[in-house]
């Protein structure tokens, strides 16, 4: 499943059913749903927000699928580029009290595996969870 | 569901009762007008109720944070009351937790407060 959307907030929210729908189907349970849909959720808004910048002549492009293993989302932007190593570590003491920086540090959180990749202009970044305990 | 906020007065502390989404956009704007507005009236003594509140984003943690550190700077206290589950263990993964004062009784998170 690929959906090409807009980069604005309500791009965010229809992704974020969509993942949910996805991700029920496919039989991940009610807790396992919301932590992915949240992740996919924080992926959107990176793309939108700080990939995008909200520019309506860019686009988000958000796929999911599933292997016999593996449920994998990739979120794509047509930014400037992000370099995941360059984002301040959210949870170090002088960090700890800004009022942003946890987005992809959630996404880790939630997901089993998360890549990043330079797709010139943009990156993509791809989700994946496992369908069964490791 | 976007986000409602409701103001009441009980011994002295203001109590936002907050419900529904705290996310990018709407919902943390809210939060933060609804903080500055009371700082903004003279209370510095703040209990956000997230009884109500069933999801919660980055942008919306950050929210809390912002919250947090502008009551703080204004020489006030912000505390937190009523966290779900889903709340709770985000504060968790995040180490906030322990940054904010959480209450889930609302009877000593008043009496919490300084005199």
């Amino acid at each position: 499943m690929s959906m090409t959307l807009s980069s604005s907030l309500a791009s965010v929210d229809q992704a974020e059913r969509a993942i949910e729908e996805y991700a029920e189907r496919v039989g991940f349970d009610e807790d396992t749903r919301g932590n992915i849909a949240m992740a996919v959720r924080e992926a959107v808004v990176n793309a939108v927000l700080h990939g995008n910048a909200y520019d309506t002549n860019k686009q988000v492009t958000v796929s999911f699928e599933t292997t016999t293993d593996d449920l994998l989302v990739r979120v794509a932007d047509q930014g400037a580029g992000l370099d995941p190593e360059s984002i301040p570590d959210p949870l170090a003491p002088e960090n700890i009290l800004r009022g942003s920086g946890r987005g992809i540090f959630l996404i880790k959180a939630f997901m089993d595996e998360v890549n990043f990749r330079k797709t010139h202009p943009g990156t993509e970044v791809t989700l994946i969870k496992h369908r069964t305990p490791a | 569901m976007s986000m409602k906020v409701s103001t009441r007065q009980v011994d002295g502390i203001t109590i936002l009762d907050l419900s529904g989404r705290i996310t990018l956009g709407e919902g943390s704007v809210t939060i933060r007008d609804a903080v500055r507005d009371v700082l903004a009236k003279g209370s510095k003594k703040i209990l956000l109720n997230l009884g109500d509140i069933n999801y919660i984003d980055s942008s919306g943690i950050g929210e809390l944070v912002s919250a947090f550190t502008t009551v703080k700077n204004a020489g006030g206290e912000l505390k937190l009351l009523n966290l779900t589950k889903k709340v709770h263990d985000l504060l968790q993964i995040t180490k906030l937790y322990t940054v904010f004062d959480v209450k889930d009784d609302e009877a000593s998170a008043i009496s919490s407060f300084t005199k």
